[in-house]
């Protein structure tokens, strides 16, 4: 997948989410509605279109001290609304490598072995 | 192996205090992302799909046993639990917080290692044969000149902002172990006719997006000249290498847009400016480093022959890892012990810290304190007496250290690929895992022999796939992983770049063209001993190209 | 920006003078490469001391013939990423062994301080105030560097062996 920090031109085709990488620790984040950033995807704010993309992201972008390069992610969305990875990359930043850690723990590569290829 | 003086710690050190305050300043917000980026690439912290990652150099490869129990402290105390080995004998921590890294670099540095110049557009971590020191047929220990040459590239006020990475390489024996050819500069230690030690110098190879193989541009520059020949070189790329566009920016780009014999040229005038000056490495400067060198106190020891033959007819497995992992040493009585760290449904290259622990242990009792690690992302114990290898055997077995498959098809090189890395298109690690687990029969592994398995998560090529006898490139299509499979690649003094055997297959396919690729070897080749490389020389891809993709 | 020159924030003394307008006399001024090539001769018998803005893709080679008559060269680091400057700072004070004031211009940031120094810049054109007011701290940093550098320090290479003859790290000329 070609870095989504190379996205120049906002274009949305259908629902995305804001996500970046905490400061902290690196960790996979999304950005909130009320601009806070949270781990859990379901959480995340949605936008379906470009102007609502635009503002989630240069909120993000301000936010150089909780963020690091947040970007566009897609999303697919369930019947109830619920979001999950738009593609392989983004089903790997939220659960983890696909392969079993000496550490892992068990939900996240539970959550990896739904990855829809 | 290279011991610190006052002044290599001091140098350390004061890059932690140094960092702990960029650290600081950056979780203040005093310095932005965009100005911390730089200053955390030079000290090897990278942030990847999860997480940071610490990137630390092991100088030519080589460790100390107090050395590689600081990483498993590291490992344990500041990650989870384990630590990755790569292609430039390098080790990496994929889950260090930001806040945490001062403190983790602080006791790195208390034993001498540190992540300088892992990353970055400088020079970075020399690599050498993991053998330099020990091999038979070596010249002489290319790690003193390996030692200079990085003292003098770290923190070059010339060559710390260059248009890209830099990568060396040293060698000292006719059969490359160290792949030079794949180097932005490599240096290939010989004699000439007159029995002086020099280098042959050769500058412009690369993997990645456009693959070159080096070319030689010096046949032999006397020893004294290194250093500044070197700095000719470095200075050359960084005025005329190419900084418009990140994917041209590589020496190997300059070299073969100038034509090597201009390349040279341009070197040999900037270093007339150098070559007799303060960079000359008179006897003296070089006794000095390699004073510091500390090579073990060999016992005199005979050959253990008989006693090994006698161990080896009695027990079946122990014999098959001694002819699979253990090597001739230049010392008589004594042995070189490769550690194999690709276990069946493994990742290749890691070591969980308990295993580090018990191989920096039995390094302590059966290798004088010392362990390498080589690009193949193996490790070895290099300096066993022959007599010690059944009690050694017996200890690596229960740690899964003792997997007889060194050079055979389940010995993969594989990068991390897409679950951890942020450039990559696609997964390596389950690909290998996979066909460790096809392959997982030892007998059919030594049936097929020498069989190089490189894997690449992305065009960046950091498994080296496009050396290997069979390369394995991930690529996107459509959203899906695809892969790309070459062939005939070669990464020793007959360096060669592999073919592309035809269009990609997808993921599932990947292990099951592996495995018709090892049947076809089997079909094709004319003798059990005819190699699966030389095999694919005689034959050509034509005949695999029809057996795999029959029936896809 | 603030000048640092000799570990403290300083006034510029020079002038910039842009192309086409009159070069005042017993004023230092810098005037553009271009410049400088087109009227060498007449710039040089000037009164007062003479500087130029030298690009980073452009040899500094050219300047040779007249590095006696130049009292500072500005060298430029467009982003601070493009490190082309130090090689031309480093072949004008140990290749050609310019002595005058050399400057380095543009993306001067705090973190490439000491590189700049031993590379063998004397006057620093700061990006940010706040890294200017900080400069001697951060050149003090470091204690001990292992190539010989344009700052006078003796490598540790040589200080390692006993008796070296500092002399040899001495530019060549």
């Amino acid at each position: 997948m070609t870095s989504p920090l190379d996205q120049k031109k906002i274009k949305v085709t259908g629902p995305v989410v804001v996500t970046a990488n905490r400061v902290d620790d690196g960790a996979v984040i999304y950005r909130r509605a009320d601009g806070a950033w949270t781990e859990q995807l379901a959480a995340a704010a949605i936008a379906t279109d470009a102007a609502g993309a635009d503002a989630l992201l240069s909120g993000a972008r301000d936010d150089d001290l909780g963020a690091i390069g947040p970007y566009i992610a897609p999303v697919k969305l369930a019947l109830d609304g619920a979001p999950a990875p738009g593609n392989l990359r983004e089903a790997i930043r939220l659960g983890g490598p696909t392969i079993a850690l000496p550490a892992a723990p068990p939900a996240r590569v539970a959550e990896a072995a739904h990855v829809c290829l | 192996m290279y011991v610190y003086d006052a002044f290599d710690r001091t140098l350390v050190n004061e890059r932690v205090v140094e960092f702990r305050d960029q650290v600081t300043r950056r979780l203040s917000g005093e310095l932005t992302e965009e100005e911390f980026k730089p200053l955390r690439l030079m000290n090897g912290v990278y942030l990847q799909l999860h997480a940071y990652m610490l990137r630390i150099a092991i100088p030519y490869g080589t460790l100390s046993s107090a050395q590689l129990r600081m990483l498993a402290r590291i490992a344990r105390r500041y990650d989870r639990g384990y630590g990755h080995f790569t292609t430039r004998q390098n080790i990496q921590f994929h889950w260090i917080k930001l806040a945490e890294l001062p403190d983790a670099m602080a006791e790195l540095a208390s034993v001498g290692m540190h992540g300088m110049q892992t990353s970055g557009n400088n020079v970075r971590n020399i690599t050498t044969d993991q053998w330099a020191g020990v091999a038979p047929d070596e010249i002489a220990d290319p790690r003193i000149f390996a030692e200079l040459i990085r003292q003098h590239v770290t923190l070059h006020p010339e060559f710390s902002f260059m248009p890209r990475k830099f990568k060396i390489a040293l060698g000292a024996s006719r059969h490359d172990r160290a792949a030079l050819r794949i180097h932005d500069m490599a240096l290939r230690l010989h004699r000439n006719a007159a029995g002086e030690l020099g280098f042959e110098v050769m500058v412009g190879g690369g993997l990645g997006r456009t693959p070159y193989l080096a070319k030689t541009i010096k046949p032999f520059l006397p020893k004294r000249d290194v250093l500044s020949y070197v700095e000719a070189v470095l200075r050359t790329y960084n005025q005329f290498g190419r900084r418009d566009n990140i994917w041209k920016a590589r020496i190997k780009i300059l070299v073969h847009e100038l034509g090597p014999e201009a390349f040279a040229r341009e070197v040999e005038a900037e270093w007339q400016s150098v070559k007799d000056g303060a960079l000359v490495l008179d006897d003296e400067a070089v006794a000095e480093i390699a004073g510091r060198f500390r090579y073990p106190d060999y016992k005199r020891l005979e050959d253990a022959s008989p006693q090994l033959m006698a161990a080896r007819r009695a027990d079946r497995r122990f014999d098959a890892w001694v002819k699979n992992c253990v090597f001739d040493h230049k010392i008589p009585g004594y042995a070189i012990v490769t550690v194999s760290l690709k276990p069946e449904g493994g990742t290749p290259g890691d070591a969980s810290a308990g295993q580090m622990d018990a191989l920096a242990a039995l390094a302590d009792r059966f290798s004088f304190g010392e362990i390498r690690v080589g690009h193949e992302q193996n490790l070895v114990l290099p300096h066993v007496a022959q007599r010690e290898l059944p009690a050694l055997w017996r200890e690596l077995e229960p740690l899964d250290l003792a997997v007889a498959n060194v050079g055979l098809i389940s010995d993969i090189i594989s990068c991390p690929g897409l679950d951890y890395c942020s450039l990559a298109n696609a997964r390596s690690i389950p690909i290998a895992q996979e066909i460790t687990r096809r392959f997982r029969n030892l007998d059919l592994q030594r049936d097929l022999g020498r069989l190089h398995v490189n894997i690449s998560g992305c065009i960046n090529a950091c498994g080296h796939h496009h050396v290997g006898h069979i390369g394995i490139l991930g690529v996107e299509k459509n959203g899906e992983e695809f892969y790309q499979i070459t062939f005939g690649g070669k990464a020793d003094e007959n360096a060669t770049l592999g073919a592309l055997i035809g269009p990609a297959v997808p993921y599932r396919q990947v292990a099951d063209v592996v495995e018709d690729i090892a049947a076809a070897y089997l079909e094709l080749r004319q003798r059990p001993d005819e190699l699966f490389i030389d095999t694919v020389k005689r034959t050509g891809v034509e005949p695999f190209r029809e057996r795999v993709y029959a029936a896809r | 920006m603030p000048l640092v020159e000799n570990g403290r924030i300083v006034a510029d003394r020079y002038r910039r003078v842009a192309d086409g307008a009159p070069v005042p006399d017993r004023v230092p001024v810098i005037v553009t490469a271009q410049r400088f090539l087109a009227e060498a001769d007449t710039l040089i018998r000037r009164d007062g001391s003479l500087g130029v803005e030298w690009p980073n893709d452009r040899r500094v080679a050219e300047l040779k013939p007249w590095l006696g008559h130049l009292a500072l060269i500005a060298l430029n680091f467009p982003k601070f990423r493009d490190g082309r400057a130090y090689s031309q700072a480093r072949q004008l004070r140990e290749t050609y062994g310019f002595r005058g004031t050399l400057r380095a211009t543009g993306d001067v940031l705090r973190d490439q301080f000491h590189f700049l120094a031993r590379a063998g810049f004397d006057s620093f054109d700061v990006k940010k105030p706040a890294d200017a007011r900080v400069f001697a701290e951060v050149l003090a940093r470091y204690s001990a560097y292992y190539q010989p550098g344009a700052d006078g320090r003796i490598p540790v290479l040589r200080r390692r062996v006993p008796g070296a003859d500092t002399a040899k790290s001495r530019q060549t000329l």
